[in-house]
């Protein structure tokens, strides 16, 4: 590879981004955009979900037990029903998640001993709100009768019982569960790999499709060069839109790097390594930019949003689907962001993420080596 | 007429030509879909742990024994000491960390307050707010049961009471998160391909200088439109039947609701995507721009959709962008139609807004075309 050679070809691709003055805003800008429309927007926090009562028993035993129920922010109660038959339209209607039926005697069984049961009605189609709402509610009624039977024994005198365990949990690394935080490594996974791939891919089988690339070709540039040189400005404005995402991410949420900023830098760099070579395996499969554009959108867009761990947990997919997620380098690039943004860690702990995003990034570009020539030629 | 016809001809021929386009187009979703179908999942079980017993007593056996038999924790290794979960938690193996101190039985038995410590990892905050409710669950019925045991053992002849909540779920008894996400890809999937393939559609005659060639036809601008979006509807029309087959037949998603309605609304959510490609490429001037403003509208709408993301937790603002997002309605009539079997009743809000989207989409894109013609 010769420097002198390259320099050219770096400057004209510069060049012809720099005519594109709308892609290039976009480049730079649109990862950090992303991160302060979302960070603001997006939270799987489940609270003041929408309830309804049915109280037959209307004694002091079940007003408390809804004002229990109610003085969280968990639940807001919009209906009081007289009625089980008026419930099912208004979870038809969605305008209520759950609903609580205290059955009559409810008080008088409470203090025979006889454990009354409440039925609980949930719409089950969101199912993360209907088992965050079931186990809030689970929670207040064992508090209830839990707190109960303490009295009950504090009364009989024979022996002083305090509330027997105490749960002393703290969140490390995101105290307050903000999804800002959550967000910050997931979108910059997301949004860089997505650009990398097609903006690599595009550019080449731009030329491939203009029929420039015979005339580059004929140039005594050897086609690693040509390849390196396109991609450089790529690869230097991907690392300028993570460092403007970055520090949207501190100014706008506070949300510094704990960890090692070199690392960071190395770990960005090898992921946008593992997305480049992707981006060229994809210009050998394309011959127009429609296809390179479909394919390149279809293997990133989806799969990194997906398969990376970024929302859905990889340890709940079935094993055949965890195998794929390996082949995934934004599952291992996020490993590594968590590490260092979130939590601080030192290297010890992603070491072997890199070690993967290497191997990955060196298969993936000997892969696409390798094809590049067979397509060149032919 | 004949004109249009001869225009899409050529289109379509044009479509068939690219020798990888019909191959991606039929095999991509069904493999996706495959794929992410059994993927997305936001069930939270087996969240992996790494416990530290100080006090290594029945007790303490018997507490890490309801947490471990809940089902939503998986012991994932013990430590000696507590510095070293700092090491799990950093690397991810761990996501929760228990550690019961000593004195934990003396203290239950003595009946003044045990306590056991939980280090949360947050930065998955979504396992995270799950994750400490269940365990926060997990105490409080360990405590129901010593407090009853307690009772028992005194003699005090008081009967204690339990409330036992009786748990009845509606439209997805089983709680499976996938029932709930699957339609989400489904929508999502089909989104992503006309949207791709039509922004390039305009944006592809300019970058190889054909534009002029196709402005000196008698062709109107409509018929350029029609004939530019036409094989995309065929091949959308064949990615729904395909992705509605796999999501029937191999995921077994039961489809409550009338097929023909489903099938006549994903139309027009098709028509609405559609649209927003074409709009997309009327707005750009290379293929780049096209495939930049894809993403920049793509992203959002994924994100925006209520796909996982509840839409009734956003902050109002961004409520109101929801609105212009087909994504949301087509999600709101795919659940209605699989997992409630709603009728068009219900979705009566749901398709007009589609249609309204799909109709101001396309005329808009439509008008953008003829100026820039001008």
């Amino acid at each position: 590879m010769n420097p002198a050679r390259l320099k050219p070809v770096i400057r004209k691709e510069f060049i012809q981004i720099r005519r594109d003055p709308i892609s290039l805003t976009l480049l730079l800008f649109l990862p950090a955009f992303i991160l302060i429309m979302f960070g603001y927007a997006l939270n799987f926090d489940v609270k003041h979900l929408s309830l309804a009562v049915v109280d037959f028993d209307r004694s002091q035993a079940s007003r408390e037990l809804v004002s229990k129920i109610i003085s969280g922010e968990y639940f807001d109660l919009n209906y009081r029903l007289e009625s089980i038959s008026e419930i099912d339209p208004l979870f038809d209607s969605e305008r209520i998640k759950l609903a609580v039926v205290i059955p009559r005697n409810f008080a008088r069984d409470l203090a025979r001993g006889q454990s009354p049961q409440v039925q609980v009605l949930v719409d089950g189609t969101n199912s993360t709100t209907a088992l965050t709402g079931l186990s809030y509610l689970s929670n207040i009624l064992l508090q209830y009768s839990t707190r109960m039977n303490l009295e009950l024994l504090d009364r009989s005198r024979l022996g002083k019982v305090v509330w027997p365990v105490e749960s002393r949990v703290r969140v490390w690394y995101n105290p307050e569960l903000k999804s800002s935080r959550f967000l910050v490594p997931g979108l910059m996974a997301f949004v860089l790999m997505i650009i990398i791939v097609l903006a690599t891919a595009l550019s080449i089988v731009r030329e491939k499709e203009r029929g420039t690339m015979n005339q580059l070709l004929l140039s005594p540039l050897e086609p690693a060069e040509m390849i390196v040189g396109k991609i450089i400005p790529y690869l230097l404005l991907s690392l300028a839109g993570a460092h403007l995402l970055l520090l949207a991410g501190w100014g706008l949420f506070g949300i510094a790097v704990r960890g090692s900023y070199p690392l960071l830098v190395l770990v960005m760099v090898l992921f946008l390594f593992c997305g480049l070579s992707q981006g060229i395996l994809v210009s050998t499969v394309a011959e127009s930019q429609q296809v390179a554009f479909l394919l390149a959108g279809l293997t990133t867009l989806l799969p990194t949003f997906i398969l990376s761990g970024f929302v859905f947990p990889i340890r709940n997919m079935p094993l055949p689907v965890q195998a794929i997620t390996y082949i995934i380098p934004a599952r291992y690039f996020l490993v590594c962001l968590r590490a260092i943004i979130l939590k601080g860690a030192g290297i010890k702990a992603y070491y072997r993420e890199i070690i993967f995003l290497v191997i990955y990034g060196l298969a993936m570009t000997g892969l696409s080596l390798a094809r590049l020539k067979k397509s060149l030629v032919r | 007429m004949k004109r249009l016809l001869a225009f899409i001809r050529k289109e379509l021929i044009q479509v068939r030509r690219d020798r990888r386009m019909l191959p991606i187009v039929i095999i991509a979703p069904i493999f996706q879909l495959l794929i992410l179908g059994y993927a997305v999942s936001l069930d939270v079980r087996d969240i992996p742990v790494v416990v530290v017993d100080h006090d290594n007593s029945a007790s303490s056996l018997e507490f890490l024994q309801a947490v471990f038999n809940s089902g939503y924790f998986l012991e994932a290794a013990r430590e000696e000491r507590a510095e070293k979960v700092d090491a799990y938690l950093d690397s991810g193996r761990a996501a929760v960390a228990l550690i019961i101190p000593p004195g934990f039985e003396r203290d239950l038995l003595t009946g003044s307050e045990a306590s056991f410590q939980g280090l949360v990892d947050g930065t998955e905050s979504q396992t995270a707010t799950i994750g400490l409710n269940y365990l926060e669950m997990i105490a409080r019925n360990f405590n129901q049961r010593i407090v009853l045991q307690a009772l028992e053992r005194m003699g005090t002849g008081a009967r204690p009471a339990v409330i036992q909540p009786e748990v009845r779920v509606f439209f997805n008894p089983a709680l499976l998160s996938r029932n709930f996400l699957l339609p989400g890809v489904f929508g999502l999937l089909l989104m992503v391909m006309t949207v791709i393939l039509t922004a390039m559609a305009v944006v592809k005659e300019y970058d190889r200088g054909t534009m002029e060639q196709l402005i000196v036809t008698p062709l109107r601008p409509l018929d350029i439109i029609l004939g530019k979006l036409l094989p995309f509807f065929i091949i959308g029309t064949v990615d729904i039947f395909l992705i509605l087959a796999v999501t029937r037949f191999w995921f077994k998603l039961p489809l409550q609701g009338s097929f023909l309605l489903l099938l006549g609304l994903s139309f027009i959510y098709m028509l609405s995507t559609l649209g927003i490609g074409l709009f997309i490429s009327t707005i750009t001037r290379t293929p780049q721009q096209a495939m930049l403003t894809s993403f920049f509208f793509m992203i959002p709408m994924m994100l925006l959709s209520g796909f996982v993301f509840p839409i009734e937790n956003m902050p109002s603002l961004f409520q109101w962008l929801t609105l212009v997002i087909p994504l949301r309605y087509y999600l709101l009539v795919l659940r209605g139609i699989f997992l409630k079997g709603v009728g068009l009743a219900a979705l009566y809000d749901e398709g007009l807004s589609l249609l309204l989207l799909a109709v101001v989409i396309n005329s808009l894109s439509l008008s953008r075309f003829r100026r820039r013609l001008d």
